[in-house]
């Protein structure tokens, strides 16, 4: 029987594990990045490829090592490079003597064909199109409990009286939410998350900060990528609200654009006005829109020379100019270090906090 | 007093400047290019530009910075898509957007979109809306673009010739020339491979057409292969072609010459921190794997690159290239 495997991007493989599971094929759950990945992924890529193709090529020769001969991503059309890796991949790891299968989604909106095609060969159980429908249901549900879950950590994570309680507790739920299998017991799962979530002591005096988090996907996404880096502001006291979800941006992009996604775009168009693919002018555009909801400040991810997030970076300082709000980016790679992350986090917080007080108290002064 | 148009020297300017300089010229505009690279263009791009762009965007913004104050507008188009197929490297495409909100006081720029495919006359309706711009009647701007494209075919005729793009556009303005002097023969033929913009710009590519010249080797670029016996490559035994209109041109050539055969080395020339090229080079260098037979090296550009640095491996290649030459020759 072949054992599938397929990219890591944050909790999400939870859901993931479970769908290509009722579909009758054996999962091989792809490891948490480590350093060990990170050197693998880039002892095989190209230099200048960017971080998420490095990382993935780790993971999937990790995967591999475990016993996967059957990987599942996702394709695209550009003009970002990540619809070309799937195939890079591919030809990498034939290179290195590996034989193996790659099914590679692409946007169903435009290659209708191709995803029944791939659905097919994934349905090892043959069970009816009915019961496949239920199961990426049911799986949907359980990337949404998951990210509603996340949601809320990054909401009490900076309140919170004792330090590190909420990503304790974030932890544990993940697994309830994990072990639900029926839509009732997902629902189930996700409420009681959500309550031991909500049951954190917290501190509401607190003056807590609040940052937008804007840029690649795959970074947001992927803690490891990124550092944690919600957790380091979380623990600094800042509230943070990341633009991007798995659900949200998947929704988007494959069979209906949301209002969210639509207003993004508007928003965007004044700096931006063409999409330069990956999330360029989504990151334009959240910025824009958290600037108008009060943010006290946005970072930008962005893996090392990722195209469409230099062009978005140019521009960002106008935008962060004209809207008065403080714009932080971060260029991360295998090279980044936490400590320097870190130490720029406190210094931006401290900036962001500075400003913050000034604001208030010379707005009482003049009235 | 005629409206002049400022055109920087650099990136798409290598394949359209002489149909540019035409179109403008037809509807009453002065074109004013900005000229050869030099060292303080260079400096200026890389002070204005963001760290992380690659050097031909920086370079881009040199050029930018030059022209700023010397013109009335500058024509940066928004170039998406021109053969129906594949679309620009999405730093092309956000290219005047970058310009307009990150140089300050930038003269109006003409950001015309063109994508041919939103439908069949896109493109001359993106050149009626640049014609708007000087108040161009239609009919005006039809006749000069239609000029403008007869010249962009002898200039790339030109080109498939064996001229270096600005060897072409002297010959386009004194032609005959061509039947005079041809381009230098040599027993050693390379191709360079990569984007115009780097491998034509003297002075960010530290002149390696000129370099390989003096070293008694001819040199080809994808630019001289007809644009048809790239088109029989396909999509070179991948299940997808390449995003990018100017990677996937590359791509093909490497294809074709490594299959053809008759070239004794193959260069590839790319930009730090290119991300298209990541790929490229990646995908050049698997099927250069296959072919033993043509050596093949990547050579890697940026602002920093030295004069001696590059003439020393280019000798060097070029060294071991003629001695294998000479030990098959033997052999047989």
């Amino acid at each position: 029987m072949p054992k599938v495997t397929f990219p890591r991007m944050g909790e999400s493989w939870r859901a993931f594990k479970m769908l290509l599971e009722d579909l009758g094929n054996e999962v091989v759950v792809p490891p948490r990045p480590n350093k060990r990945t990170l050197d693998f992924g880039v002892r095989h890529s190209p230099e200048f490829a960017c971080f998420p193709l490095k990382i993935l090529m780790g993971t999937y020769l990790e995967s591999i090592e475990m016993g996967a001969d059957t990987i599942v991503t996702t394709g695209g059309v550009g003009p970002c490079r990540a619809g070309e890796y799937a195939m890079l991949h591919q030809k990498i790891l034939n290179d290195l003597g590996y034989d193996l299968k790659m099914i590679v989604f692409e946007p169903p909106r435009l290659y209708p064909f191709n995803f029944i095609k791939n659905v097919w060969a994934l349905n090892k159980a043959r069970i009816s199109i009915r019961e496949i429908i239920a199961h990426i249901k049911r799986a949907w549900r359980k990337l949404q409990a998951l990210d509603n879950a996340e949601k809320l950590s990054h909401v009490v994570r900076p309140r919170e009286v004792k330090r590190g309680t909420t990503t304790t507790v974030y932890r544990k739920v993940l697994e309830w939410i994990s072990e639900a299998y029926t839509t009732e017991e997902i629902v189930e799962a996700e409420a009681a998350a959500l309550e031991a979530l909500r049951g954190i002591p917290q501190d509401f005096s607190k003056d807590v900060l609040k940052v937008g988090i804007v840029g690649e996907i795959y970074v947001l996404l992927e803690p490891a990528s990124n550092l944690e880096i919600e957790e380091i502001l979380g623990d600094l006291g800042v509230e943070v609200e990341r633009s991007m979800f798995l659900t949200g941006w998947t929704r988007d992009n494959t069979w209906n654009e949301t209002t969210q996604g639509l207003t993004v775009k508007e928003a965007a168009s004044p700096y931006l006005p063409e999409l330069v693919g990956g999330h360029g002018r989504d990151s334009i555009g959240h910025t824009i829109l958290y600037a108008g909801r009060g943010f006290d400040g946005i970072i930008q991810l962005a893996p090392f020379t990722c195209i469409p997030e230099i062009v978005a970076r140019t521009i960002l300082p106008r935008v962060s100019k004209d809207y008065n709000i403080p714009v932080l980016t971060f260029f991360l790679d295998e090279q980044t270090g936490k400590a320097g992350m870190t130490t720029r986090l406190e210094a931006f917080t401290d900036l962001m906090r500075r400003k913050k007080r000034f604001h208030d108290v010379s707005t009482c002064l003049t009235g | 007093m005629a409206v002049k148009v400022g055109i920087p020297g650099a990136l798409l300017f290598y394949l359209y400047f002489p149909m540019w300089q035409a179109f403008f010229n037809e509807i009453g505009v002065q074109v004013v290019p900005s000229g050869r690279t030099t060292k303080s263009i260079m400096d200026k791009g890389i002070r204005e530009a963001l760290a992380d762009a690659c050097v031909p965007i920086k370079l881009f913004y040199g050029h930018v910075m030059d022209l700023k104050g010397k013109v009335d507008y500058l024509f940066i188009p928004r170039v998406v898509c021109l053969n129906r197929k594949t679309v620009y490297c999405p730093k092309f495409l956000g290219l005047p957007d970058m310009i307009k909100y990150s140089v300050d006081d930038v003269p109006p720029i003409i950001n015309v979109r063109m994508d041919s495919r939103q439908g069949r006359f896109a493109i001359l309706k993106a050149y009626c809306e640049i014609g708007k711009y000087f108040g161009a009647g239609k009919l005006s701007v039809i006749r000069a673009y239609l000029k403008a494209a007869g010249i962009h075919y002898h200039y790339n005729r030109l080109l498939r010739k064996g001229w270096s793009p600005l060897e072409a556009m002297e010959l386009l303005k004194n032609p005959g020339a061509d039947k005079i002097c041809r381009p230098p023969k040599a027993n050693l033929k390379f191709a360079i491979l990569g984007y115009p913009y780097a491998i034509y710009d003297s002075f960010i590519s530290v002149s390696i057409v000129e370099k390989l010249r003096q070293l008694g080797v001819m040199v080809m670029t994808a630019e001289n292969i007809h644009p048809a016996l790239l088109a029989l490559q396909k999509n070179c035994d991948l299940p997808k072609r390449l995003f990018w209109t100017l990677s996937d041109i590359v791509l093909k050539a490497a294809h074709l010459l490594f299959k053809r055969g008759r070239i004794d080395g193959v260069l590839h020339l790319t930009a730090f921190g290119c991300g298209p090229d990541s790929l490229l080079n990646k995908l050049i260098e698997m099927e250069a794997k296959k072919h033993r037979n043509i050596p093949f090296m990547t050579l890697m550009i940026d602002e920093h690159t030295g004069e001696a640095g590059m003439a020393t491996r280019l000798e060097a290649f070029v060294d071991m290239v003629r001695r294998r030459k000479e030990a098959e020759a033997c052999r047989r």
